[in-house]
């Protein structure tokens, strides 16, 4: 494999698992459950989406033919995210109205 | 004539553009396939598939995508300094922000791109009242979000889909 | 270097999991657990992709695309459940 491609997967792998780490770093370390919430929608995303981008790099440049297929898995992460989040504060609303936080 | 053929174009393409892409585009036939599919697809689903909005500015849309790629790069960094730094100097808070929009859809965009940029998370979106209601991780100026919120991103969005 | 990378990535990815493990376990509330099981899965999708490189077989890929997909229902039904399989409303 072309060194500088090399270079480009291995960097993408390194920086995707760096930010899916701390995402999860801010969802042990935060204090309480909105906060916990950023770190997983938004950096854990990223690292997801950086290390599927750099699956897409090594299978195109390793294997014949395009290899776009993982870019669907990344935007699926991108789109259902968000949602995820919404969803989770929702119930964490509704919850914390009912007083039933236990 | 090219209404009655693509009754939704965008969605054609999507179609189009998912079945390439999970296939790999592997040969001229799969590609004959999913053109085939992404034109007859939208005739099956339209008798319950809703009214989505039109993108009328698709110039301004991928100006805004490539923009909002960017700012979720910053708003990575941004977070990713904040949960490694201190936890007792941040200044997480609830923002209500008083929208313009009014189509469920654009606000469900709009709500989230809020969620995947700088520092801030969509939590409701009171449709009776028009407001977006976001927690934002470090909020020392609350006024200072709701207004950038409104110009980065729901102006655009106004812009895009005209409504 | 790409194989460095690969094991690093591993290390990362599995301390990330580690963290969401103990925040499953710790809690304090459901939501919390339930969005520390949605962190770990799409944390196993990155360690999944992972796997497909190292092994330079696209066969995991599959894998990590169903993964994502049964991730984010369970996601939604759990927190449909919460918010609307309450006794009390």
């Amino acid at each position: 494999m072309n060194p500088a491609v090399e270079f480009l997967v291995a960097s993408l792998i390194l920086l995707g698992a760096l930010f899916a780490l701390l995402g999860s770093v801010g969802l042990a370390r935060l204090p309480d459950f909105f906060t916990r919430l950023h770190g997983p929608t938004k950096a854990t995303t990223l690292g997801v989406g950086a290390t599927v981008l750099a699956s897409a790099v090594f299978f195109t440049a390793t294997q014949p033919g395009l290899s776009l297929h993982e870019i669907a898995v990344m935007v699926f992460l991108f789109i259902t995210a968000p949602v995820s989040a919404h969803l989770l504060a929702k119930a964490a609303l509704h919850r914390g109205k009912d007083g039933s936080n236990d | 004539m090219m209404r009655r053929l693509l009754p939704r174009p965008g969605l054609s393409v999507a179609l189009f553009l998912l079945w390439a892409v999970l296939t790999n585009a592997a040969s001229f036939a799969t590609l004959l396939l999913g053109a085939l599919l992404a034109l007859l697809l939208p005739f099956i689903v339209s008798p319950f598939w809703p009214d989505a909005l039109r993108v009328s500015r698709p110039g301004v849309a991928v100006k805004f995508a490539a923009r909002i790629g960017w700012d979720m790069l910053l708003a990575n960094w941004a977070v990713a300094r904040r949960v490694v730094g201190p936890v007792a100097k941040l200044h997480p808070a609830f923002v209500e922000v008083p929208l313009d929009l009014r189509d469920p859809f654009a606000a469900t965009v709009l709500g989230s791109i809020v969620s995947l940029t700088p520092g801030t998370v969509s939590i409701d979106v009171d449709r009776e009242r028009w407001v977006l209601q976001v927690h934002a991780l470090d909020a020392p100026d609350p006024e200072m979000l709701v207004q950038q919120i409104k110009q980065h991103y729901e102006q655009p969005i106004k812009e895009i889909f005209r409504c | 270097m790409l194989s460095f990378a690969i094991e690093t990535g591993f290390v990362l990815i599995g301390l990330a999991m580690l963290l969401n493990l103990w925040r499953l376990l710790r809690g304090p509330d459901i939501t919390d657990r339930i969005l520390a099981l949605d962190t770990l899965n799409i944390n196993a999708i990155a360690l999944l992709v992972l796997y497909g490189i190292r092994e330079a077989s696209s066969a995991y890929f599959e894998g990590a695309l169903i993964l994502a997909a049964m991730g984010f229902v369970a996601t939604i039904a759990l927190c449909k459940y919460l918010l609307r399989g309450d006794i009390i409303e």
